[in-house]
This record gives C-alpha cells, sequence and structure tokens, in this order.
C-alpha cells in the first residue's frame, strides 16, 4: 500500500504491474476491515450458534446435543422472567421515551428563548454512561438516603418511594430511569422533524383556521411518522441490549426479579459456566434483533422504492 | 402581541393573555422537566464536596453545608477497589489509554473504507457494505465467547490492548457507516476531474476527499469517543482488577460497600467517571446530536 502512495503518475507512464496494482489498491485497503467485520459478523456468531448446540459447560467442547439447550433454556424460571421482563421494559421504555420526547421537542418547538440550553438539559444524560446514570439513581431510589428520605424530611412522614426494594416495583426504577437517559435522543430526532417539515403547509392549515393541537396533531405529526418509527426501532434494539443499566441499577435484583436477557447471558457464561446455555440465550437476543430489524429494513427499502429514487 | 394589550379591543386583550398562559405552561412545563433532569447531576456534584456525617444526617439531596476536595482525593488515589487501595487513577487511565487509540484506529479505517465504498465502487461493494453493517446491530453477548478465546489464545486477555481490538472491530460497522454516507455526498465530478488530472487512489485521498471531511471526522470521532469510554459489558468480562476500564471500576466501587455507604468518595469516583464524555459532550454538542440522527435515521 505504501508503494503505490508513492506513485501518483499518470497511467501512461507507469509500467504495467503498477497500473494493475493501484487498481488493487481499493480492494487492499477495505480488506483488513472487511476480513475483520466478517470474522465478527458472521464467524462469532456462528461459533456461538455451535456452541449452543453444544454440551459445553464451563470451557467450549463440541460434543453435539442438538436443541437441548434451547429447550432447557425456555423452561429455566430465570430466563421466564428474564423474557418477560424484556417485553415489559421495553413497551414502557419506548412509549415512554417518545411521549416524553415529542413533549420537549413540540414544547421546544414553541419560539422558546434559550432553545440550546434547553437542549443541553435534556440531553446530557445520552453522553454518559448507564453505569453512572444506574449508579446515581440506585442512589435516589434507595429510601433511606434517596427521594423518600428527602420528602419525608420535608413533613410528608408517610410517603413511600422505595422501588428498588421491591421485587414487584424494581422493574419500574429501570424503567424510568431508562426513559431518564433515553427520552432527550427521542427530542432530538423529533425536533429535528419538527424543523423539516415544509413551513407552507403549516401557514396553510393556520389559514384554513387550524389551531395549534390541530395542525400538530392533522398536519405535522403525520408527516414526520418516518421518524416516529426510526426513533421506535433504536429505542427497542437499546432496549433488547440493556445491560449495564440493570447491573449499575438493581444488579438484577432484589432476587432474580429484574433479571434480562443480556444479564442472564452474562451470568450464565461468566459465573455460573453454563456457557452452552448462555450461548443459546445471546442467540435468542439476536432472534429478538432480528425481529424488529428485518421488517424494518423492508419497510425502508419500501419506503425508497416508493418515493422512486434508489440509493 | 405586548402592543395589543394596551388595546381596548377585548378580542386583541384575550388574545393576549392567552397567549401569556402558553408562555407560562411552556415554560412551566420544560423547568419542571429540567429539574428532574438537573437533580441527578447536582445530587454527584454536590455530595462529592460534601463530608459524610452531613449526608448522613440529612439525605442525598440536600445543598453543601460542608465543602472539602477531600473526597475526591480520595477517589482519585487512596480510596479502596477490589482490594486494591489505588483510587481510580490507573483505571482512569485505563480507559484514556484503551479510548484514544481506539478511536483514532477506527476512525481512520472507517474514513479509508467510506471512501473506498463510496467513491471507488466495484462489483459487489455494496453487498459487502451491507455485510459490514450487520455489525452496528449486532448484541455484544454473541461475541463475549469468542472474543475471550481469541483474546486468550494471543496474550491479550485482561489488558487494555485486547479492549483496544475489540473496540476496533466492533466500531469499524459504525465508522464507516458515518463516512460512507457522507462522502457519497461528495460531487463524483470533482473525482472524475482529479483522475483525469492523474491523481491516484492516495492523492485524491488525500487532497480531496480529508480536506472536505472534518464535519464528519468530529461526529465520528465524538461518538466513538464517548461510546467506548462508556462501554462496560467487555471491560467486565475480558479483564479484571487493576486492568479494569473505568465503568467497570465504578461498579465494582459501589458493589463493594456492604455497611456504610461512602457516599461522598463514590460520588467523586462517578463524577470521574463521567466527566470526560461530559466534556466531549458540553464542547461538541452540535456535533454529538448530528452524530446521534446520522446514526439513528440510517
Amino acid at each position: 500500500m505504501v508503494t503505490t502512495a508513492a506513485s501518483p503518475r499518470g497511467a501512461g507512464t507507469t509500467p504495467d504491474w503498477r497500473t494493475r496494482l493501484s487498481e488493487w489498491t481499493p480492494i487492499l485497503v477495505l480488506a483488513p476491515s472487511l476480513a475483520a467485520s466478517f470474522v465478527y459478523v458472521f464467524v462469532f456468531t456462528g461459533w456461538t450458534f455451535y456452541i449452543s448446540l453444544s454440551d459445553s459447560s464451563l470451557l467450549p467442547t463440541y460434543g453435539w446435543v442438538g436443541f437441548e439447550n434451547y429447550v432447557s433454556l425456555w423452561s429455566n424460571r430465570r430466563w421466564n422472567i428474564a423474557y418477560t421482563n424484556l417485553f415489559y421494559f421495553s413497551a414502557f421504555y419506548v412509549v415512554g421515551s417518545m411521549v416524553v420526547g415529542l413533549l420537549l421537542a413540540i414544547l421546544i418547538d414553541q419560539r422558546v428563548k434559550g432553545e440550546s440550553i434547553w437542549r443541553t438539559i435534556f440531553l446530557y444524560p445520552l453522553a454518559v454512561s448507564f453505569i453512572v446514570t444506574g449508579t446515581v439513581w440506585s442512589w435516589l431510589y434507595d429510601p433511606s438516603a434517596g427521594i423518600q428520605h428527602f420528602v419525608r424530611a420535608m413533613g410528608f412522614e408517610s410517603f413511600t418511594f422505595a422501588l428498588t426494594t421491591d421485587r414487584n416495583l424494581a422493574i419500574y426504577a429501570i424503567i424510568i430511569t431508562g426513559i431518564w437517559q433515553s427520552s432527550g435522543f427521542a427530542m432530538a430526532l423529533f425536533l429535528a422533524g419538527l424543523r423539516s417539515v415544509d413551513q407552507d403547509l403549516i401557514k396553510a392549515a393556520q389559514i384554513d383556521g387550524a389551531g395549534v393541537i390541530r395542525t400538530y396533531r392533522k398536519v405535522i405529526l403525520p408527516t414526520i411518522s418516518p421518524i416516529f418509527v426510526a426513533v421506535a426501532v433504536v429505542l427497542l434494539q437499546f432496549a433488547i441490549k440493556t445491560f449495564d443499566l440493570v447491573a449499575a441499577l438493581t444488579g438484577g435484583g432484589p432476587g432474580i426479579s429484574t433479571t434480562f436477557p443480556a444479564i442472564f447471558v452474562y451470568d450464565l457464561m461468566f459465573q455460573r459456566g453454563q456457557i452452552a446455555e448462555g450461548a443459546a440465550a445471546a442467540i435468542m437476543m439476536l432472534v429478538a434483533l432480528a425481529v424488529v430489524l428485518v421488517p424494518y429494513s423492508f419497510f425502508i427499502v419500501w419506503r425508497r422504492r416508493r418515493e422512486g429514487r434508489g440509493d | 402581541m405586548i402592543d395589543a394589550a394596551y388595546t381596548d379591543d377585548p378580542e386583541a386583550r384575550s388574545a393576549a393573555r392567552r397567549h401569556i398562559v402558553n408562555r407560562v405552561v411552556i415554560y412551566g412545563v420544560l423547568s419542571l422537566f429540567a429539574v428532574v433532569y438537573l437533580l441527578p447531576l447536582f445530587v454527584v456534584v454536590f455530595n462529592s464536596f460534601r463530608d459524610l456525617p452531613d449526608i448522613a444526617q440529612r439525605g442525598l439531596i440536600a445543598f453543601p453545608r460542608s465543602f472539602s476536595f477531600r473526597a475526591w482525593g480520595e477517589a482519585w488515589s487512596t480510596f479502596c477497589i477490589n482490594g486494591t487501595c489505588e483510587g481510580m487513577r490507573r483505571n482512569f487511565f485505563n480507559s484514556l489509554w484503551m479510548t484514544v487509540p481506539a478511536t483514532i484506529l477506527s476512525t481512520l479505517l472507517g474514513a479509508m473504507n467510506g471512501y473506498v465504498l463510496s467513491k471507488w465502487r466495484f462489483r459487489g461493494s455494496d453487498i459487502l457494505f451491507t455485510c459490514m453493517l450487520f455489525g452496528v446491530f449486532m448484541p455484544g453477548q454473541l461475541a463475549l465467547m469468542p472474543w475471550a478465546f481469541i483474546l486468550g489464545k494471543i496474550g491479550l486477555a485482561n489488558s487494555t490492548l485486547g479492549l483496544i481490538l475489540v473496540h476496533c472491530v466492533q466500531g469499524i460497522a459504525f465508522t464507516t457507516l458515518f463516512c460512507r454516507n457522507f462522502f457519497v455526498g461528495i460531487p463524483d465530478d470533482l473525482i472524475k476531474a482529479a483522475r483525469i488530472d492523474g491523481a491516484g487512489f492516495w492523492r485524491i485521498f488525500f487532497k480531496i476527499v480529508l480536506p472536505l471531511a472534518p464535519p464528519i471526522l468530529i461526529v465520528t470521532v465524538i461518538w466513538q469517543f464517548t461510546g467506548i469510554w462508556n462501554e462496560f459489558l467487555y471491560g467486565v468480562v475480558f479483564t479484571s482488577g487493576k486492568a479494569q476500564p473505568i465503568t467497570a471500576a465504578l461498579l465494582a466501587l459501589s458493589a463493594n460497600q456492604t455497611s456504610v455507604h461512602n457516599y461522598d468518595v463514590m460520588s467523586a469516583g462517578v463524577l470521574i467517571g463521567a466527566l470526560p464524555p461530559l466534556l466531549v459532550y458540553f464542547f461538541g454538542g452540535k456535533y454529538f446530536v448530528r452524530g446521534l440522527t446520522a446514526g439513528a435515521i440510517k
């Protein structure tokens, strides 16, 4: 590659092997990344899939057991809790983040003063790690030092806010924190969408006598509907991969009540030495992602076709 | 609108009143949300300067009555995590030496890949690009076992170098996507003209494409830096103890607390871990948002 860099002369004066080498330069540049990506995406996935069909326990072994691990996975009570939590969390987290994000975007869109300050405030949680977010919120949820303590000290002695110590409520602590972290992301995308709406369209609606709410409902929001889909897909993806937030906030507890698929995989592979079943669970995570992303990519292709421009 | 308030027209006056009510509601709701969003930040900042008896007595949510940098010093260099009492200094530098090279490397590779995939397309290059994109979506859990095996084989287990490798390979998908989508917008005529003038692959890259690239390179660097700095799963799986990046150390720090919560030191520790990406965000916020939207919409 270095040799071709030194030969920027015209093709006519260069010897034949040089021209041919420079023809290959783009492919040579791409090759290492391609190889790495190929291994990362296909070989790693294939290998994990293979392990999920094997009798591995503490270390990878290659005795074939078929889909036995999947059977035992789906009869595992903890896995049941994990994917129930995932469904529950996904629904509340995605809808909640989008509702809050849309509300904030619409409010900011009303020509407020200090727009960039508001935006900075609502978006900063996205810059810090889930570990930081989860740790700090776990303090706020701590009944003896956080929000409950604060409100009680103001005189409301019977106020109770102890989500993380209750196995039925701990999932809500994760949902609230998740929404806190991600609604700024939804806001940023919605705001960009609102700004891209044709101003003439809005003016026409206003001339027709439509109020602000009606204009949003009938004119603006329908035109940015593709953004709703995009935001939902990205958030769903986050939800399926949720790991750090739970690890820092509840550690999967109390008991096993806030186990998530990603926590389950980690636990089986690196704490309990059941890597075959852990691999099966990881494959199920991939399946969940595919269920979200494959229809979405078809939707994108379909929309591009309809708009009549190829890319 | 304000002028209207002084007229005698009742309709104009009610419109003006409605306008004021609207404004109050808008700023009221925004402020309410702002309080919720800023609360955790203020809590950690305040508590990192308060002393423990004060925190124990009045809880975490309170204005500081005492003020000292002691907790910061302890968190940085003497606090005990996992049995070693060296604070988070080492983990902070682990994260730094992991994040900076991985960011630079993956961005450079992404820029070159994006250049090839947008301006030197060949048969099948679009399909290869699509295949690379799978890397963006793949859950890290799938790669845990294979990486653990490979890192062990090549002797990079429990090392920052190993994490650099892991983050580079995973990052290529993102950086290539960002750069490719940006470079597609550079007019092909520009490239063609340069080729007619006898410029080759590298000369076009360095003289035409790179000078146009800073906007996307900044976005990519910010995106990679914050992403790799904040990453936790690989850090906690592939390293332990002294070799851990700061995210993993932070969790160990708070998990360590069995009886007494050292909220002051932990607050300082959390801030030390959060500061680099926060600084990047506050100084490059515009680009951060741009990366977000570019990454999500595509």
